[in-house]
């Protein structure tokens, strides 16, 4: 009995642990972390479930009505029960097509972040480990490509993809295409920050301590180097959600990114765009808005995790 | 005695014989600083090396403790490095039990000759990795060279481990962060012996610890070569520690191991000046109120040396000789010393007169 509650102290649950850990409390401590994280959650879960929370599906023509077009906010003089945002040109309800297009703008978000993280990762890991002519190579590779923004990097894989896909075939790849463009013009950071820290660590007895048992390389760099390093690394996966929502929403709205069928948020701005002068503002004003929400909360929260996990500002 | 123990034990009996288990021979090893080649050529500058260790020959009896002592960028550490296998030598060799472990090319052989040497680092802060349990951090060896036929030997085993360094085997489930530096120490040691070794190099272990930790730790050392037939080589620049650690003393100095002995009689009657400045400067309490020559001039640069003997800037006794020619390895007693001082017979009588 007395020996099954020592147990119990000695190895308390994962939530219990999370709940008494500093970084749990530094994050109730402050209010706007705090808020972040709600909005980001809501909007996260509103986009997850838009098939059941969106009054209308805007991907059906069948329910769809020209006649609907351009329909003001609800609350306006001119606005019509049903569609609370009002609808944009082909007559879709503009709080349905911002719930539809979060998702993809999400997707798109965090399958880019992933990517970039691998990819990133990996070479930082093998540049900073291996060192030498390798080291060398790889982060040359990466000054080149720093010295492009990240933008122009997307358009160009973007624009190759493209061309040898077709326009017919592009519809049904365009968001691997997104993915893999933002992915692999977000890579530089993870792979610098990575090298960085990784040459810190390797000299570490702790590495030679593994040498001398005769450990692979690639074992002593995933399970004892990495572990060392992805403090930084989720930071930057953080604040890099925000930026890789911005930069497909920016494809979107420069028309390079998801067809207005499917729209994503930064679609759903450009749509809107063509008709701010003439007074639709609504089309644009609100996936606009929705987005700033959305990489505002997403930058908050990485700033936050970014201060929690510095030691020097504790 | 538990089983491992006695198995390690056993290993160290069944070969009786009277060769050194440790064997350095004219280990050297030349670090290139230089920039890169486009610098070089741009700048007109040449090479620039390093020579950190030069033409080193020692060796170790099984079960002895050879210390090998010196200031900072004496070459200590690379030294270390060479014997365990971190660090590829430019010149000489190291056999262990009579086999090169720099020339094996197999790798399940270099592997084998890995197990039989280990090493405790410097600083137990950086030498356990902080994101493993302690658990982990010792079954990774013993996984490493199938020394456990399944988990719960292995499990077994680590508990044993940490017993035998004087810890409890629940502490497995701990980090290394919940630990003083004395018991990381510990855990280091725990570490170095999971793969069972016979040789055991151990890189000044205790200069990172609280003086009233150290003594425990080197007694811990001590006992344990006792019971498990150890071989060490104790790399430190505290000679009180040395003294009470080592049965041969190596001194180093610039790379070059200047005088070799015996450490009751390298401690009782110093050879080489160096040596003798060394051992002036270590502080002694009856020795309170009582000024002492401090250590004159401070050791040169190691990328251009002194040419001659590396010493003779700072030696009280230089000739003019020392200024230009290398001195041999010379026998005074059990010792070897490297300087022209005893250099030949009819020298011997002048260099036992000189203070």
């Amino acid at each position: 009995m007395t020996d099954a509650i020592r147990v119990k102290e000695e190895q308390p649950g994962v939530l219990s642990r999370i709940l008494r850990s500093d970084l749990f409390y530094s994050f109730r401590r402050s209010p706007i972390t705090v808020i972040s994280a709600a909005v980001t959650l809501v909007l996260i879960l509103a986009a997850l479930f838009a098939p059941w929370i969106a009054p209308h599906d805007p991907f059906d023509p069948a329910s769809l009505d020209i006649m609907n077009s351009l329909l003001p906010p609800q609350w306006t003089a001119d606005g019509q029960a049903g569609f609370l945002l009002g609808t944009d040109d082909q007559g879709r309800d503009v709080l349905s097509t911002i719930l539809y297009g979060m998702r993809i703008s999400l997707a798109v978000g965090f399958a880019s972040v992933v990517l970039a993280m691998a990819l990133g990762v990996t070479l930082g890991l093998i540049a900073g480990y291996v060192g030498g002519i390798t080291d060398t190579i790889i982060m040359r590779v990466a000054d080149v490509q720093l010295t492009f923004p990240a933008i122009l990097t997307a358009l160009l894989i973007d624009g190759v993809a493209r061309a040898l896909a077709g326009p017919q075939a592009y519809e049904e790849i365009v968001v691997f295409v997104l993915v893999l463009s933002i992915g692999l013009s977000f890579w530089v950071q993870y792979a610098r920050t990575v090298r960085g820290s990784v040459l810190v660590e390797a000299n570490k007895e702790y590495v030679l301590a593994a040498r001398l048992i005769g450990l692979r390389s690639s074992t002593i760099m995933f399970r004892h180097v990495l572990p060392n390093v992805v403090g930084p690394v989720l930071v930057i996966a953080t604040i890099n959600l925000a930026l890789a929502i911005i930069t497909e929403a920016t494809l979107s709205f420069l028309g390079v990114g998801v067809p207005p069928t499917q729209p994503s948020l930064g679609t759903l701005i450009r749509i809107g765009n063509d008709y701010l002068f003439s007074g639709e503002w609504w089309v644009t004003i609100f996936p606009g808005i929705t987005l700033a929400i959305l990489a505002l909360a997403v930058n908050l929260l990485g700033d936050w995790l970014r201060d929690a996990l510095n030691p020097k500002l504790r | 005695m538990s089983a491992a123990e006695t198995r390690t034990a056993r290993l160290a009996i069944s070969s009786p014989d009277a060769a050194p288990l440790v064997e350095i021979d004219g280990l050297g090893r030349v670090f290139d600083l230089s920039k890169r080649w486009l610098n070089r050529v741009l700048d007109g500058s040449g090479k620039v090396m390093l020579t950190a260790v030069d033409g080193v020959s020692l060796s170790i009896e099984r079960g002895g403790t050879y210390a090998l002592v010196g200031e900072s960028g004496s070459g200590k550490s690379t030294i270390a490095k060479m014997v365990v296998g971190l660090l590829p030598p430019t010149s000489g060799s190291v056999h262990i039990a009579g086999a090169d472990i720099w020339a094996e090319r197999s790798l399940a052989r270099q592997r084998q000759l890995r197990r039989r040497i280990q090493m405790i680092f410097q600083d137990p802060y950086a030498s356990l990795n902080p994101r493993w349990r302690v658990g982990s951090i010792l079954a990774e060896p013993i996984k490493a060279f199938g020394l456990a036929a399944d988990a719960a030997a292995r499990e077994a085993r680590v508990g044993e481990l940490l017993s035998l360094v004087g810890l409890d085997p629940r502490d497995s489930a701990k980090f290394p962060h919940e630990f003083s530096g004395g018991q990381r120490q510990r855990i280091a040691i725990a570490r170095a012996l999971a793969s069972e070794p016979e040789f055991i190099v151990c890189d000044e272990p205790t200069s990172a610890l609280d003086v009233s930790v150290q003594a425990q730790v080197l007694n811990l050392l001590r006992d344990l070569q006792q019971r498990l037939g150890l071989t060490y080589l104790f790399i430190s620049h505290n000679l009180a520690v040395v003294r009470h650690m080592a049965t041969r003393v190596g001194v180093l100095y610039l790379g070059r191991l200047v005088e070799e002995a015996p450490a009751r009689e390298l401690f009782a009657a110093p050879k080489h000046p160096y040596t003798k400045m060394l051992l002036d400067a270590v502080p002694d309490i009856g020795m309170e109120g009582v000024e002492r020559p401090s250590i004159a001039g401070e050791i040169p640069n190691p990328i251009n040396p002194p040419p001659g003997c590396h010493f003779h800037p700072r030696c009280p006794h230089v000739m003019p000789q020392c200024r230009t020619v290398v001195p041999p390895s010379c026998a005074a007693g059990d010792a070897k010393v490297l300087c022209h001082l005893y250099d030949g017979a009819d020298h011997a009588g002048t260099a036992r007169s000189a203070p």
